[in-house]
């Protein structure tokens, strides 16, 4: 096999990683808030619920969630497996990622200074305006840079749907390596994977400094 | 004259009770008074100032605005709180400056002062706008309305501070230590702005530790230690001949008699 194919062969599988990147930010992002604003419930039974969640998420490998998504309801109820796996691997994904941008929102919530809440309280401001008006937007600005990190480590993750044998780049370039005996589409995945990361600096880095007008 | 605040044997309480920082405290402020509250660190006076802003409930006693309860007592003599539609209109009798300002860091001077009056009182864009620049203007700001807080000195912070809660139209304005936050060379011009204010008969509640300030500005002053108003009446007796001799002795630590 030639460079060329399997460049081309290789790019097929570009598809099915961006639609688990841009899926899962998709999902995550949204799904993270609720999340969070469920972790910080002034009703101890869901903040302590949620919590627990959000432990057992950040405290177990994506791979096994993964694996536990695709298959798990075949074990357990005997469901078939999802034919398209990109369903179960952007609901795992979702989830996974879900967990640790709330984590990130919570910590951005919870640095906003409580005067903040009592400015917008005075001048009568109602919860909802306070929070999407007020506290949201400082939020946002706090917490790019942890954000950055998280959708960083999402590229770089997508490669582990390989697992539940979803056909992504890093699958094809393993099943190439494996028939060609090649070293090289091992190397082709890893200047894909810098150069996805380095468009999501460059594009991560323009938002943080288009909110960089005040401090 | 018309009572805009009324407290009544208002108690408050931290840490489960064993804090008692406001015993029956009673007050009232008329329309166009101007009434400043002094006192020692821990005597209460902000803790009274956040309970008639709705910012922390009272244990006992009762609130009214301009006639209206925002609480009242139950039989067993604790406060019980008006509804969320009564209180939201009870809300927009009074404003607040704060002492550490709160201005929103991420809107402009403009916005911060605009933003409350679309948002909350349904003003048209114009009118927000208008009104904004107009108390820019008599706040000597008028060249920072594009300005974002951040690159304002403490000072024209405040003064914003005070422009964004006029913008509301309060029936009474509180402040909360206004200069505390600020350079001593910064608190002349906010104090200058406070006392503008007070000459146009603004009515007005300040918790300060400006001495001098509140006996020029003040048509009453009140004197609070221990979670009791000790003594109050006009600035000339408290300041010039205190009754009570827990009064003297604050007095004298802050060289005013």
């Amino acid at each position: 096999m030639d460079l060329i194919t399997m460049l081309k062969t290789m790019l097929d599988g570009m598809g099915g990683t961006c639609a688990i990147f841009f899926l899962t930010l998709l999902f995550a992002l949204p799904l993270g808030m609720v999340v969070a604003l469920l972790r910080m419930s002034k009703v101890k039974v869901i903040s302590s619920i949620t919590r627990a969640i959000i432990s057992v998420l950040r405290g177990t490998p994506l791979m096994l969630q993964l694996i536990a998504v695709t298959y798990g309801p075949y074990y357990l109820f005997e469901l078939p497996v999802a034919k398209n796996k990109l369903v179960p691997v952007v609901i795992a994904f979702a989830i996974n990622y879900a967990a640790y941008f709330a984590e990130i929102y919570r910590s951005g919530i919870e640095s906003i200074p409580v005067g903040q809440y009592e400015a917008a309280d005075i001048l009568g401001y109602s919860k909802i305006q306070t929070f999407f008006r007020i506290i949201l937007p400082q939020v946002l600005k706090r917490i790019m840079p942890s954000v950055t990190n998280e959708v960083v480590t999402l590229v770089k993750d997508t490669s582990l749907a390989f697992t539940v044998s979803y056909v992504e780049m890093f699958t094809i370039g393993k099943q190439i390596a494996n028939s060609q005996s090649s070293f090289v589409p091992f190397v082709v995945a890893g200047v894909f994977y810098f150069v996805f990361n380095a468009i999501v600096d460059y594009v991560m880095g323009k938002a943080e400094k288009a909110m960089n007008y005040y401090q | 004259m018309k009572k805009i605040l009324e407290m009544n044997h208002v108690q408050k309480s931290f840490n489960d009770n064993t804090l008692h920082v406001l015993k029956d405290i009673s007050m009232s402020v008329s329309e166009g008074e101007v009434v400043s509250i002094i006192g020692p660190s821990g005597s209460g006076k902000s803790t009274l100032l956040r309970c008639a802003t709705l910012l922390t409930e009272m244990d006992g006693g009762e609130l009214l605005y301009d006639g209206e309860y925002a609480a009242k007592n139950d039989a067993d003599g604790r406060s019980v709180y008006s509804g969320k539609a009564e209180l939201k209109k009870i809300r927009s009798i009074f404003g607040l400056v704060f002492q550490s300002f709160n201005l929103f860091p991420h809107y402009s001077v403009l916005k911060n002062l605009m933003d409350p009056q679309i948002c909350v009182l349904g003003r048209s864009k114009e009118d927000a706008q208008a009104k904004a620049i107009e108390l820019l203007g008599k706040m000597n700001l008028s060249d920072k309305a594009e300005a974002y807080p951040c690159q304002l000195s403490g000072g024209q912070q405040q003064r914003v501070a005070i422009a964004r809660a006029l913008a509301m139209d309060p029936q009474i304005l509180f402040f909360d230590e206004p200069t505390s936050a600020l350079d001593p060379e910064l608190t002349g011009e906010v104090l200058k702005v406070i006392k503008k204010l007070a000459e146009e008969h603004m009515t007005m509640v300040i918790v300060t530790h400006e001495m001098a300030f509140a006996r020029a500005v003040s048509d009453r002053v009140i004197f609070m230690d221990g979670g009791v108003i000790v003594e109050q009446g006009d600035p000339e007796d408290v300041f010039g001949a205190p009754k009570m001799e827990r009064t003297k002795q604050f007095l004298k630590n802050y060289g005013q008699s």
